[in-house]
């Protein structure tokens, strides 16, 4: 169809523009879905940092601790966590769109998928937080 | 026939990175990140910090934590450079980039964690 | 409610026109009317050259499909009122080449929807005179994947099949896991060959979109994803597993 003949006149071909992501809300969403995954690197890099400033000795840990301190990375941490909050979410969310689960025939509810993950996610965060505050 | 893609390796990589970067990154992020730094709550001290960190199943975790997650990244954004840049000889600097930075990582996170004191 | 509505829709005539343009019509704004209603108002009484497809008018032949408003729609099963007080967009469907109109080159579609091998593939014929049984619980494994009317509204919706011509697309390979599933069929390895590439399953990002446009909620995404844990499952086995053993 792109070579036009006698009795097939040339066709219109639209580019999609470089911005498609900005015409529509679910495409911005999943823009910003995707853009998480940077945030999650971060994340990894700044507990990397931190690995290797306590490998160092008490001195240089406690000036990671004062870097974190930081404003400018503060703001940073503080916009990871909410991308990292949301990928989790909608990681959650969408889990189950592709397990079919059966049971007698009927297909299991996204929520039966979803829920019990929003239920390890609580446990695991507050057994990650019982050892590093019980002090 | 067409050979099979091996991509599932990939994809499995992308999905257990989801999972640890979900469960895991942002009670990690909120508590190193956000409330041990800002004084909301008390953390564990260097000494006591340090004892944690050098058990081997805590170097295991760890290792779990900083690796997958960055497979993941690696995953989505060469997915995100491919349809937004989409020309061929970029896919596999892209690839290189992406994948390899996650390698890098994961060496990285193991050297760190073996050398602890 | 007014009782008018203004259309602007896109106008493309090849031999004529360098590229399609909007042109405004103003119709009646009756409570009932859908957009197709519209539409062959403006062809009836307004201007006879207008061109777009539809059929059945009732959601089922999946010809009607057009952007309106920036989102893939089935134009018959769009209400006009939804819109007031307008005005309204209605252009061609996204990610197809414009023939004239609102009238899209949809080959490629075919062309990718035939490599999924849309049929019952056996290894071994059945006689005719035996039948195939399937209870309820094996219908229900495939049914919704059955129900694409190929409107292809998903592929105007998918931001991955417009910016790789290549990638086969939502319904083409919701309808190969409409036979995958199917208890009759033994193609699935075939497919798997055929899908589990990049420009197949793998090119797949999970926007979404394509289940949130589909008129007869067939759920190609999830279709897509479930085909991916599947290919990933075979994997794993093929590594594990010797080859013969399939």
């Amino acid at each position: 169809m792109t070579n036009p003949t006698e009795y097939l006149p040339k066709s219109y071909h639209v580019r999609l523009s470089t911005y498609w992501w900005l015409t529509r809300w679910p495409y911005l969403k999943f823009i910003l879905r995707e853009g998480s995954a940077v945030f999650v690197a971060w994340a990894v890099i700044v507990t990397l940092l931190q690995i290797h400033a306590l490998t160092l000795g008490p001195a240089d840990y406690a000036e990671f601790q004062n870097w974190l301190r930081n404003p400018l990375v503060l703001a940073l941490n503080l916009v990871s966590l909410l991308f990292i909050i949301f990928h989790a979410v909608t990681w959650f969310n969408l889990a189950p769109k592709a397990m079919a689960v059966r049971l007698h025939g009927k297909r299991l509810p996204n929520l039966a998928i979803a829920a019990p993950n929003y239920v390890a996610w609580a446990v695991v965060s507050a057994a990650v937080a019982w050892i590093l505050l019980r002090g | 026939m067409h050979k099979r893609s091996n991509e599932p390796f990939l994809w499995l990589l992308f999905s257990a990175g989801g999972v640890v970067s979900a469960m895991l990154l942002p009670i990690h992020l909120l508590l190193f990140g956000l409330a041990f730094p800002l004084g909301w709550l008390d953390g564990p001290g260097y000494e006591k910090l340090l004892d944690i960190v050098r058990h081997p199943v805590t170097r295991v975790y760890l290792f779990v934590l900083c690796s997958l997650p960055l497979f993941h990244w690696a995953h989505r954004f060469r997915f995100t450079l491919y349809d937004g840049l989409q020309i061929k000889h970029l896919n596999e600097l892209i690839n290189i980039l992406c994948y390899g930075g996650a390698v890098l990582g994961t060496v990285l996170a193991a050297y760190l964690l073996w050398s602890i004191p | 409610m007014a009782n008018r509505i203004t259309l602007d829709v896109t106008r493309y005539n090849p031999a004529r026109d360098e590229k399609p343009q909007l042109e405004s019509f103003e119709v009646p704004l009756r409570k009932e009317w859908v957009v197709l209603d519209a539409l062959n108002y403006i062809k009836d009484h307004l201007d006879g050259s207008l061109t777009f497809r539809w059929s059945c008018r009732m959601g089922v032949c999946g010809s009607c499909g057009m952007t309106v408003n920036g989102v893939p729609k089935l134009t018959c099963a769009t209400f006009l009122s939804d819109y007031a007080p307008g005005p309204v967009r209605i252009e061609p469907m996204k990610n197809f080449p414009v023939l004239r109109d609102l009238v899209v080159d949809t080959s490629d579609f075919l062309v990718k929807l035939a490599k999924s091998k849309p049929w019952i593939v056996r290894k071994v014929e059945k006689p005719l005179d035996e039948e195939y049984f399937q209870t309820p619980e094996q219908l229900e494994a495939y049914k919704q994947f059955s129900m694409c009317i190929n409107c292809m509204l998903c592929y105007a919706a998918c931001p991955v099949y417009g910016l790789d011509p290549l990638f086969s697309g939502p319904a083409a390979i919701a309808l190969a896991q409409r036979y995958n599933l199917d208890s009759r069929d033994q193609g699935a390895s075939e497919r798997m060959d055929i899908l589990s590439q990049h420009d197949g399953i793998w090119g797949c990002t999970f926007v979404g979109e394509c289940t949130q446009v589909c008129p007869k909620k067939v759920d190609p995404a999830g279709a897509i994803q479930q085909y991916k844990l599947t290919a990933t499952m075979e994997w794993v086995k093929s590594l594990v597993l010797p080859r013969g053993a399939e």
